[in-house]
């Protein structure tokens, strides 16, 4: 039986205030971890009264107006709160230093601060909601969000302090990278779960600052009238969605690239097999960095710009979708041959192929100009980003949770009902939004409270299909809580696998490591080192 | 490591350079006053542009110590001028270009003639051998009223 270590990062200090002074990289973690987890429960709320007033075609229990405010936080809390935040936060937090062999990360103080920031941040938002909420959509589209009498102000100045928390959280982990890899780290034995939070840390330092000029101008716009975006005073309101669509669609890469690291560590961990295109993987990651930043206007093919530019930005995003196929059949392929075992992480990995490759070849659906000029505003795009963002990012972050919980918190949850819980989100997911694809198709638009009658099958069986995944996600909060108490203890490797955070107990020592770590295998070398798992040991 | 070699001592530059390079800043201020009271037509905005960005990369480059630093410094600091530049262009080919598809489209409205008498055969037909243009490729009605 394995026995949980005497002191580790947990029980090393006691009391709040050794807490919220910390600058332990694992401990902040944790703090984004518990506060993370608070907001997606908020916006997970908010879904399901939404899927439940689409229950029926006609008023069910909101109004109009109460409908569009319920739409706007639930997805400004999960984009801004939830999904971008999430597992660089989180799990890069807790991870990447130990995985690279430090004992920090490189501004142990910023990384505390940021946390800070974001709680700050979070208060805006939090307040925007008593204070009336919001009703534009998180996308906060200009002329209606300069006149709107909703609390517009303080959500964008939410979502403009969240901005520096990404833009610490990622100019830490860029340093970090550079500066404190252990000996014989070199660049090309990082595991690639540190190349995705690498590009994605160059995406948050380069593009965060755009959105938080976006939202400025849009404060500014509102409170001073300076025109920017009013044809009345010369100003074009299309250029907001040019400034926001700068930073979102790079966004939307930041939410994913963590998930598609996550997924690189899960399947050689749980199928012990050395991963198939190592460098093909890393570079892919940049290669999407890069190519996000080019084809921001295929979000804007309605929106009355030059027929030129809506070409050039349909031709370009057919692009992005190179390097994610790249990454999709080096996972695939990795698969191929290995002894695979089908634990939670696995199940979750498998789910993650099938919805994101759904997700991203829909993508190829509405970057072809004349398709999406019919599926744009639609519920195809609301099935479309939901199966990126959920089956896609979050997936992988749930995925990532149960790879590295062990690992947290030194003790395994209850597997029987880790996989029940998977399978039901997972069937949920799907009786939820792949229902959307077909009543987008037949012309059901997004964002609408009230629908025809034709639609209410495909809307009702929707709405049972959140319950699944409702039932799911509750099923997951008790054992994973109930796994703190009574869990069986890890050991150091309970999946057998070689990353460094592996070799040290579980949960770490404060330090993580007594003596520098040294390199010197590859991250998947499973063709020629063995690790045993501390669980079948014994 | 190419990533260590500058230690970690601020670095110091003699007073004569900042000294030097502020006073070619105060005389690149008055070189935008001056050129603002003429009027170089098209290029009026080109030579401001110019003088501003003269300007910005002496700060850049010796008050900001670019110049002396790690070269790694100056390629982010560059890759986010690309990147500004790589946000406007784009959407300038929006700005600047949109409606031309109207232009496209009304080509054939504006190219129509417009005649100061009816001819003798008012159908569309006679009206197009007499353009010598077929009736096949216009998609444009011509108004046969005045
Ligand atoms: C495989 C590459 C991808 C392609 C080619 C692609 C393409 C597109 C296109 C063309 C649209 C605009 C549709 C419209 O509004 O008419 C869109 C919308 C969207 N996509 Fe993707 N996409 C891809 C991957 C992703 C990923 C990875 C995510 C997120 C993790 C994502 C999230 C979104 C979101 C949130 C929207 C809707 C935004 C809104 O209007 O609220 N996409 N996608
Ligand atoms: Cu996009």
């Amino acid at each position: 039986m394995n026995k949980m270590p005497e002191t580790h990062y947990l029980n090393c200090k006691k009391g709040i205030k050794s807490w919220l002074t910390t600058v332990d990289h694992k401990r902040i973690g944790i703090l984004y971890l518990l506060s993370i987890m608070f907001f997606f429960f908020v916006g997970g709320m908010f879904a399901v009264l939404l899927r439940l007033e689409l229950l029926t075609p006609d008023k069910l229990y909101i109004d109009s107006d109460m409908y569009n405010q319920f739409f706007t936080l639930h997805g400004a809390i999960m984009i801004f709160l939830f999904i971008i935040p999430a597992i660089p936060a989180i799990l890069g937090n807790f991870i990447l230093p130990i995985m690279i062999g430090a004992k920090d990360v490189a501004f142990p103080r910023l990384n505390l601060a940021s946390w800070y920031i974001y709680m700050v941040g979070a208060l805006f938002a939090v307040f925007s909601l008593v204070a009336g909420g919001v009703d534009t959509g998180w996308t906060f589209y200009t002329p209606y969000s300069t006149t709107t009498s909703t609390s517009v102000i303080s959500i964008t100045l939410g979502a403009f302090i969240l901005g520096f928390s990404s833009i610490c959280t990622g100019l830490n982990f860029i340093v970090t990278v550079h500066k404190l890899r252990s000996p014989g780290m070199t660049w090309f034995k990082m595991p690639l779960f540190v190349w995705g939070m690498y590009a994605t840390a160059l995406i948050q330092v380069l593009a965060a600052p755009v959105l938080g000029i976006t939202l400025l101008l849009l404060i500014i716009e509102r409170v001073v009238g300076i025109g920017i975006f009013d044809p009345a005073m010369g100003g074009d309101p299309v250029l907001y969605q040019h400034f926001f669509w700068f930073y979102s669609h790079p966004a939307v890469y930041i939410m994913i690239l963590p998930g598609m690291a996550i997924i690189s560590e899960m399947i050689t961990a749980h199928s012990h097999k050395k991963i198939f295109g190592y460098k093909a993987i890393a570079y892919s990651s940049l290669g999407i960095a890069f190519a996000s930043f080019i084809v921001w206007g295929h979000h804007m093919f309605t929106s009355g710009q030059s027929e030129l530019a809506a070409m050039i930005f349909s031709f370009l995003t057919f692009f992005v979708a190179i390097p994610s196929g790249i990454k999709v059949f080096n996972w695939v392929a990795t698969l191929y041959k290995g002894s695979i075992a089908f634990t939670t992480p696995m199940l979750y990995t498998l789910a993650f192929l099938f919805l994101f490759s759904i997700g991203g070849l829909t993508g190829i659906f509405l970057g072809a100009l004349s398709v999406d000029i019919h599926l744009h505003d639609t519920y195809f795009i609301v099935a479309h980003f939901h199966y990126v963002m959920v089956g896609g990012t979050v997936i992988a972050f749930l995925g990532g949770l149960h790879h590295w919980w062990p690992k947290m918190w030194g003790r395994m949850y209850n597997e029987t009902l880790a996989k029940i819980s998977c399978g039901l989100i997972f069937v949920g997911f799907n009786m939820t939004f792949f229902t959307q694809f077909i009543m987008g198709a037949q012309g059901m638009p997004r964002r609408y409270h009230l629908y025809d009658e034709a639609f209410r099958p495909f809307h009702a069986f929707s709405t049972y299909g959140s319950w699944v995944m409702a039932v799911g996600f509750c099923l997951m909060a008790y054992y994973l809580i109930r796994s703190l108490y009574n869990g069986k203890p890890a050991g150091n490797n309970p999946w057998g696998a070689l990353t460094h955070e592996w070799q040290i107990t579980s949960p770490p020592p404060e330090h993580n490591f007594e003596t520098i770590p040294i390199t010197d295998h590859g991250p998947y070398d499973y063709d020629k080192v063995v690790a045993k798992s501390t669980l079948t040991e014994n | 490591m190419t990533e260590n070699t500058h230690t970690n001592e601020p670095h110091v530059l003699p007073l004569s350079i900042y000294l030097g390079i502020g006073s070619i800043l105060i005389f690149l201020t008055a070189g935008t006053v001056y050129a603002a009271g003429i009027d170089f037509g098209a290029y009026n905005l080109l030579i401001a542009m110019a003088i501003a960005t003269i300007k910005a990369s002496l700060v850049a480059m010796y008050f900001m110590h670019l110049k002396y630093d790690n070269k790694l410094y100056l390629l982010l600091f560059l890759s986010a001028i690309v990147f500004l530049a790589i946000f406007i262009v784009i959407t300038m080919f929006d700005t600047l270009r949109r409606g031309d598809i109207y232009e496209i489209k009304s080509g054939a409205i504006r190219d129509a003639v417009i005649y100061d008498s009816l001819p003798a055969d008012t159908t569309t037909h006679a009206i197009a051998d007499s353009l010598s243009i077929s009736t096949d490729t216009t998609d444009v009605v011509i108004d046969t009223t005045h």
